[in-house]
């Protein structure tokens, strides 16, 4: 066995197949299937869940416009909370990567250690420590910041910060391994340059780290957008998402078609998003 | 007084971290202290200080049977998407071929798709196939998302790998074969060690997923989401707070190896 055996031509293609193969199978065969189910209507006279295919495109147009009220605040929802992240995990990134000293390491493992408990228990822990026996109500009440008959559970506050919180590590990492990356001898120059600390901050620091603000907001945004567990823990029937829609449309009341027509115009709406914003950034590592 | 605003100019931004910190860990802290409340079935308020529930994980109905089935689902999702996705990493990462940028769109796809949209389509593709929702849908159905971020994960460590290292074994004789064994294998072998545990925890917390795949079969995350309603048993916090220490654990043990190895 000389140069033979793993440099022939076909190598790459033999270790792309099984994988491939897979995704073929359980990621765009499902994704066709459901593209197919979006324009099926109900069986004349046939069971619940019984669907024949008619090319009905209008269930898209009337799937959007009976929740668009939905899609607004998914999107809403989803970009409050970005940038909320962003807000929070930029300045702790850049306390990491250039005031941690020795102590990095530590630092970082505690803003993955959030994962390393079921996010559905910091989730419900979440509702409790906003809920009225946690200890932020009263505070915010003697502090006279809310009125003594406000509370913060089952509102757009809980979900948005809910949804902030279990996403916030995703912001974080990319941030960090992109401020990390820079070169120090390139702000010095730029303090040489008679830059002062915000001028070398605005014209070096932040587009080299641009990569990373990039990652972290869509490592938010999407899974925010789709989100329906923080809605359905942290809100109430006013601040539901697309996704609680999506889910109970298909499990309560088993229309397919809608679930599948409202499914495809959440990918949609985030893959134009995405490209845009992705085109704006200027980063095309990602894809 | 000037001084006093002129520490708290220099600190700004430590006392910024310590506040983020705060908001990232209180709802563990939550978590882990309420696992001690004895506080019956329903743990929504602290009622005082047990080690009951840790000593009785398995207390409260269904909760241990959720935990073995997600412990079972994620073994078995890692242990495929490790596979295949080292696999699609080491032809990305170690050749040139054409059809290379759709296959990386093809990997960046499932990453930017909702999960509820991946779920909603499996759970419809088994729908029309007749396949009742349960264990193997569900395993299938995490591998395809696991896969793609062990694929990233392996590719950025095969990208940092220096050339020359496989240069040496091959100038030393080694054939292909051995040169991927005895060099290229180990030093890509922390990465695919992080990738699998990657795929572990997005496997074993996963919860939209799950719920439109796995049928009536219960899984952690879903056993939680359901008693979420009537308020959680302790035991949940046990075994949140157990996990936690582990991964804990575990992480810290690997900094501790790869420093050692660092250094000799």
């Amino acid at each position: 066995m000389s140069k033979s055996g793993i440099s022939r031509p076909g190598t790459p293609y033999l270790l792309l197949l099984p994988g491939v193969a897979f995704l073929f199978t359980f990621f765009l065969w499902p994704i066709a299937n459901l593209a197919q189910t979006s324009t099926q209507t109900p069986v004349a006279g046939g069971d619940t869940g019984e669907y024949e295919q008619s090319l009905r495109w209008q269930n898209y147009i009337d799937a959007f416009l009976e929740n668009k009220e939905q899609f607004g605040r998914s999107f809403l929802y989803a970009a409050i909370a970005t940038v909320a992240a962003l807000a929070i995990a930029y300045p702790l990134a850049y306390a990491i990567a250039f005031k941690a000293g020795k102590y990095k390491n530590v630092l970082l493992v505690l803003v993955v250690a959030p994962f390393f408990t079921s996010f559905l228990l910091r989730t419900i822990a979440w509702k409790q420590i906003l809920g009225e026996q946690g200890f932020v109500v009263p505070l915010l009440r003697d502090l006279h910041i809310i009125a003594p008959s406000t509370t913060l559970t089952s509102s757009a506050f809980a979900v948005v910060s809910g949804m902030t919180y279990n996403f916030l590590p995703f912001m974080t990492l990319p941030i960090y391994a992109s401020i990390d990356r820079i070169d120090p001898r390139t702000l010095e120059a730029s303090g040489d340059l008679y830059a002062n600390g915000l001028t070398t901050f605005r014209k070096v620091t932040l587009p080299l780290s641009m990569p990373g603000v990039v990652a972290g907001t869509l490592l938010t945004f999407i899974p925010a957008a789709g989100d329906y567990v923080n809605a359905a823990i942290l809100g109430s029937p006013q601040t539901k998402m697309i996704g609680n829609v999506i889910e109970s449309r298909f499990f309560k009341i088993v229309d397919y078609p809608t679930a599948a027509a409202l499914s495809f115009t959440l990918m949609a709406a985030i893959l134009i998003l995405v490209t845009v914003y992705i085109r704006k950034a200027g980063t095309d590592e990602l894809v | 007084m000037r001084t006093v605003s002129r520490w708290f100019q220099r600190n700004l931004i430590r006392i910024y971290a310590v506040i983020a910190f705060t908001y990232l860990l209180i709802p563990v802290a939550y978590t882990v202290a309420f696992s001690f409340n004895d506080g019956g079935k329903s743990n929504l308020i602290w009622k005082g200080f047990t080690f009951d529930n840790w000593m009785n994980p398995c207390g409260a109905p269904e909760v241990c049977t959720a935990l073995g089935n997600s412990i079972k689902i994620g073994f078995l999702a890692t242990l495929f998407s490790t596979i295949l996705g080292t696999m699609i990493a080491f032809a990305i990462g170690r050749h040139k071929f054409r059809g290379r940028s759709t296959t990386n769109l093809m990997i960046f796809l499932p990453m930017a798709t909702p999960e509820i949209v991946l779920g909603a389509s499996m759970l419809s593709l088994f729908l029309t196939l007749k396949v009742n929702p349960g264990f193997w849908p569900t395993v299938l159905a995490h591998v395809v998302f696991c896969m793609s971020f062990v694929v990233v994960t392996v590719k950025a460590r095969i990208a940092s790998l220096d050339p020359r290292l496989e240069q040496a074994a091959m100038d030393l004789y080694a054939n292909e074969f051995e040169t991927f064994r005895r060099v290229t294998l180990p030093l890509v072998a922390p990465g695919i060690a992080a990738a699998a545990l990657l795929a572990f925890s997005l496997s074993f917390d996963d919860f939209i997923i799950t719920n439109f795949n796995s049928g009536t079969m219960t899984t952690f995350p879903k056993f939680v989401y359901v008693s979420a309603a009537r308020g959680i048993p302790p035991q949940a916090n046990v075994i949140g707070s157990a996990m936690f220490i582990i991964a804990l654990t575990v992480v810290i043990l690997g900094q501790i190896v790869g420093r050692k190895r660092a250094v000799k």
